[in-house]
């Protein structure tokens, strides 16, 4: 077997591991949807009424790219914990003694957030569609904006992965994977404009990939012109991918249940 | 394992360790908390890199090959290394498609470890109502899944219960009697007399001693005798009466009640001690010959108690 196919097969074995408890954990699935729709009610009826962004006529077009792209980010978090717990718990000695490949660990455990982050996303398509939220940019293009909002999701799975595999316990993956998320996506064009940010601030509100990610999945849901946002976007899941897969390996062959 | 040095910052965790064990034998490694145990079982298990020397499993490079180890080895590591959200099945089904081996083998491979760790009862239910004894029986049937030539117990009963590490030591002479190779580390010297067909005592990151736990305990002599007695002024009659007895000084205790000596272990020692101080007029409380265990052994060799290092570390 050559090594490509191992580390798919034992991906999969891994991915399917995580994939079998989720239904179990009903709990867990119910809890994780009700956060982003809590924000999601939030946002449209507290801050809604008051905030007023330029080129949209209605909040919600421009709020609910952002809290998508927000709730998908968040997601990102489960990967670094679980991987703290398997190191914890002594499950990575186990695995990194089997003759698997040992990136399956890692890559198993990112597809499966996947999943659970797809799940939580269309329980959130639902109730935006429900509140009055629309593709007004067509099918071909929502199908696009998705993609780009999972991509850079995945891309910070990476991310929570080095985390995970850095810190010595499950709470302090937990904090250190939480903690920079709310500057990431709040010091952004996620729920307001940043042009009403203060001067110092903008250009770290504009320079933010998490702005040029939800600008362009806004753009691209409400059939606005993108420009090259998008491909700022791609380019930048892809690098953090490229990066963090190499430091998340790294770390992977050294960390210890110690 | 030929000269493994393994250092950590300032610390020689393995100051070099060389240790052979052959196939089908039952080695336990031996050593307070800090010895170098876990870190000798890190580097044969591809863990941990030497610094320097080397180890070999069946003649192979852990250094130079470790895939070819890892399909060779099982590891039981100091946690019980189960995922506790799955089925005991699914934990077996899972490590078992990790060692690439065809689905039907492993059904059939987890169904006859479910049944000989007397886990197929609770072969559906998931792990997580598990007590400490069947997590860890479970941890050595998924280590067992690929049938590995040897097999790694780092302090397989650490943490259990004394009912659940008497099973635990069942299953282990079992896997002896099956001819399974195995090297087993242990803080509890009672544990590695019961257990290894040969002891390899291990301290500060140097093998101190070898030998078979008979061999150990010839080491440091043969039995010591201990007498109590009621009142303090008998002391020295009694100890007058016990010294043609025994095979060397005889020691009191400050209470002046407590005798202890050297005797040559055989038949009829205590009856004959017990009509001497009889006779002689002193009114015994408490006669006891006590062998040596291996608790002994260490501090002959070590100079300190087990206990002693533990609070220490």
């Amino acid at each position: 077997m050559n090594r490509l196919r191992w580390l798919l097969h034992d991906s999969w074995v891994e991915a399917e591991r995580h994939l079998r408890i989720i239904p179990r954990n009903v709990e867990l699935l119910i809890f994780a949807s009700i956060q982003p729709i809590m924000f999601l009610a939030i946002f449209v009826y507290v801050f809604g009424g008051s905030i007023v962004i330029p080129g949209f006529d209605n909040y919600d077009q421009f709020l609910m790219p952002g809290i998508f792209a927000q709730t998908l980010v968040f997601g990102s978090a489960f990967t670094g914990i679980g991987l703290a717990d398997d190191l914890q718990k002594g499950l990575v000695d186990r695995l990194r003694s089997l003759p698997m490949s040992r990136s399956a660990v890692i890559v198993g455990r990112t597809i499966s957030d996947l999943v659970r982050n797809l799940f939580t996303f269309v329980v959130m398509i639902v109730v935006a569609l429900a509140i009055g939220f629309r593709f007004t940019g067509g099918a071909v293009d929502a199908i696009a904006a998705t993609a780009l909002l999972v991509l850079f999701s995945y891309a910070l799975s990476w991310v929570q992965a080095v985390i995970g595999l850095s810190v010595s316990s499950v709470e302090a993956a937990n904090s250190a994977g939480f903690i920079w998320m709310f500057p990431l996506t709040f010091v952004s064009s996620a729920f307001v404009d940043p042009s009403n940010m203060p001067g110092w601030l903008r250009p770290v509100a504009d320079a933010n990939p998490f702005t040029l990610v939800t600008n362009s999945a806004r753009a691209l849901y409400n059939g606005n012109p993108v420009g090259t946002d998008a491909w700022w976007a791609l380019a930048w899941s892809i690098g953090i991918i490229v990066v963090f897969s190499t430091m998340a390996a790294r770390r992977f062959s050294r960390s210890t249940a110690g | 394992m030929d000269g493994i040095v393994k250092t950590f910052g300032d610390t020689r965790a393995l100051d070099g360790v060389d240790l052979a064990v052959p196939r089908g034998a039952v080695y336990g490694l031996l050593g307070p908390n800090g010895a170098g145990k876990t870190t000798s079982v890190r580097v044969l298990t591809t863990l941990l890199r030497p610094d320097a020397g080397t180890a070999r499993i069946d003649g192979i490079d852990v250094a130079a090959d470790p895939h070819a180890v890892r399909q060779r080895i099982g590891l039981t590591g100091q946690y019980a290394a189960v995922e506790e959200r799955l089925t005991a099945r699914e934990n077996l089904g899972f490590v078992g498609r990790l060692f690439h081996l065809p689905r039907a083998r492993v059904a059939a491979r987890a169904d006859e470890l479910l049944e000989r760790f007397d886990l197929a009862d609770a072969a559906d239910r998931v792990v997580k109502g598990f007590s400490g004894g069947m997590r860890r029986r479970l941890d050595i049937a998924m280590s067992l899944i690929a049938e590995p030539s040897v097999l790694f117990l780092d302090e397989p009963t650490t943490g259990l219960d004394p009912r659940s590490r008497l099973g635990m030591w069942d299953v282990i002479e079992e896997l002896a009697a099956d001819g399974t190779t195995v090297l087993l580390t242990t803080q509890y010297l009672e544990e590695a007399d019961r257990l290894a067909e040969q002891i390899v005592v291990i301290d500060h990151g140097r093998v101190i001693a070898e030998g078979s736990p008979d061999e150990l305990k010839q080491r440091i002599g043969g039995a010591r005798l201990s007498v109590r007695i009621a009142r303090p002024e008998n002391q020295e009659r009694a100890m007058s009466t016990l010294t043609p007895l025994c095979a060397g000084e005889v020691v009191s205790d400050d209470a002046r009640t407590g005798f202890s000596a050297p005797i040559i272990a055989g038949d009829g020692v205590v009856p004959g001690v017990i009509r001497a101080l009889d006779d002689a007029g002193v009114d015994v409380l408490d006669v006891e010959v006590r062998r040596p265990s291996l608790d002994d052994v260490f501090l002959v060799l070590t100079g300190r108690t087990t206990d002693a290092e533990e609070d220490a570390s």
